[in-house]
């Protein structure tokens, strides 16, 4: 399928390079619905692949590339459920995203996330598995869910540890605080700045550069580059799972999702 | 070595820019979010200007119940 068009997300196909773009209001909070669309891109890969150089994930959103996992979603699903159900429930959706991101960290060709605005939780850890960040200089990174007494559960953990110093990964998931595209870039975190709105374009001057490569040699290259650490996780969704048995879990989502203050409390 | 005042006011001039409001419309007592009407969303477009105007890093937990240009101005300048 060279072109799709679903409820939060679209890709077309044009001359060699496929590009994904998100597109659920209000910030790309991915949930269900995206999920399900994600895993008809990556179905699409074998299809695509035999003329596929590059793949472009961005955002149609103002706000940004994505706020992350669907909390308000999250929170509402577990809550009509008892606790056997909940779990199960959870750890279903994490074995759906872990399949998805691991697909696309193994794309037969060459991924790059043109990130802007936020791109925090979730959406930062879809961009982690890209093979190239490139990101607007007004462009925000975070992970927050040990605010809400969790861990990243989409892989974050184990993509960050691959590609960064650990002192820097502690530094953003023990406090929690965002960062700005100057310090993202300036730990590794992201490979290219651009200038703001133009972090798509530069992407896309990225893949004409990289369509003139063999692509036999860029997929050898890639797997040689970038190995996918799988116990680790599948550690972290026992690790998730385990916290989201926490009371504590629960609450901090419900304080969370029913805040109506301009700037949602967390700790 | 700049003044809190200055400070000050340059969080107004690059918040009345960035949001598209009239210069000289914003005071430093205002509440942003309800003067600008704006999200926590835009709230961290700000943040960013910000750091990147100031060449400073601020994080969220400095910031977070900060609803006023002052308040916000005195925690950029002691990451100044």
């Amino acid at each position: 399928m060279k072109s799709f068009t679903g409820k939060t997300l679209r890709w077309n196909w044009n001359d060699g390079v496929v590009e994904l773009t998100l597109d659920r209001e209000l910030a790309n909070e991915i949930g269900a619905a995206m999920l399900g669309e994600l895993e008809k891109f990556v179905a699409a890969f074998d299809a695509l692949a035999p003329e596929t150089s590059v793949c472009i994930i961005s955002s149609a959103r103002k706000h940004g590339f994505s706020a992350g996992a669907d909390l308000r979603e999250l929170y509402e699903g577990a809550a009509r459920l008892d606790g056997g159900e909940r779990l199960a429930g959870v750890r279903q959706f994490l074995e759906r995203i872990h399949a998805v991101m691991n697909a696309i960290d193994a794309a037969p060709f060459v991924t790059i996330a043109a990130v802007h605005g936020i791109c925090f939780g979730g959406g930062l850890e879809l961009a982690l598995v890209c093979d190239i960040i490139v990101v607007d200089r007004m462009a925000r990174f975070a992970f927050p869910e040990l605010r809400l007494g969790l861990i990243p559960g989409f892989g974050g953990i184990p993509r960050l540890k691959r590609d960064l110093g650990n002192g820097f990964v502690r530094d953003l998931l023990f406090t929690g605080r965002s960062v700005n595209a100057t310090r993202a870039h300036a730990v590794g975190l992201v490979s290219q700045l651009a200038a703001e709105g133009e972090a798509l374009n530069v992407a896309r001057s990225n893949a004409n550069q990289i369509r003139k490569f063999d692509p036999y040699t860029r997929a050898a290259a890639k797997k040689f580059l970038k190995p996918i650490p799988f116990e680790e996780l599948r550690r972290e969704i026992d690790l998730f799972c385990e916290l989201f048995t926490r009371p504590a879990v629960m609450a901090a989502l419900k304080k969370f999702v029913e805040s109506t203050d301009a700037m949602p409390y967390l700790p | 070595m700049r003044t809190v005042e200055q400070t000050t006011q340059e969080v107004l001039d690059l918040a009345a820019k960035h949001f598209q409001v009239a210069q000289g419309s914003l005071a430093p007592d205002d509440d942003f979010f309800k003067k600008l009407g704006i999200n926590s969303l835009q709230a961290l477009e700000l943040l960013s200007r910000l750091e990147n105007h100031f060449g400073i890093e601020l994080p969220d937990y400095e910031v977070q119940g900060v609803s006023d240009f002052r308040t916000l101005a005195s925690r950029i300048q002691s990451r100044l």
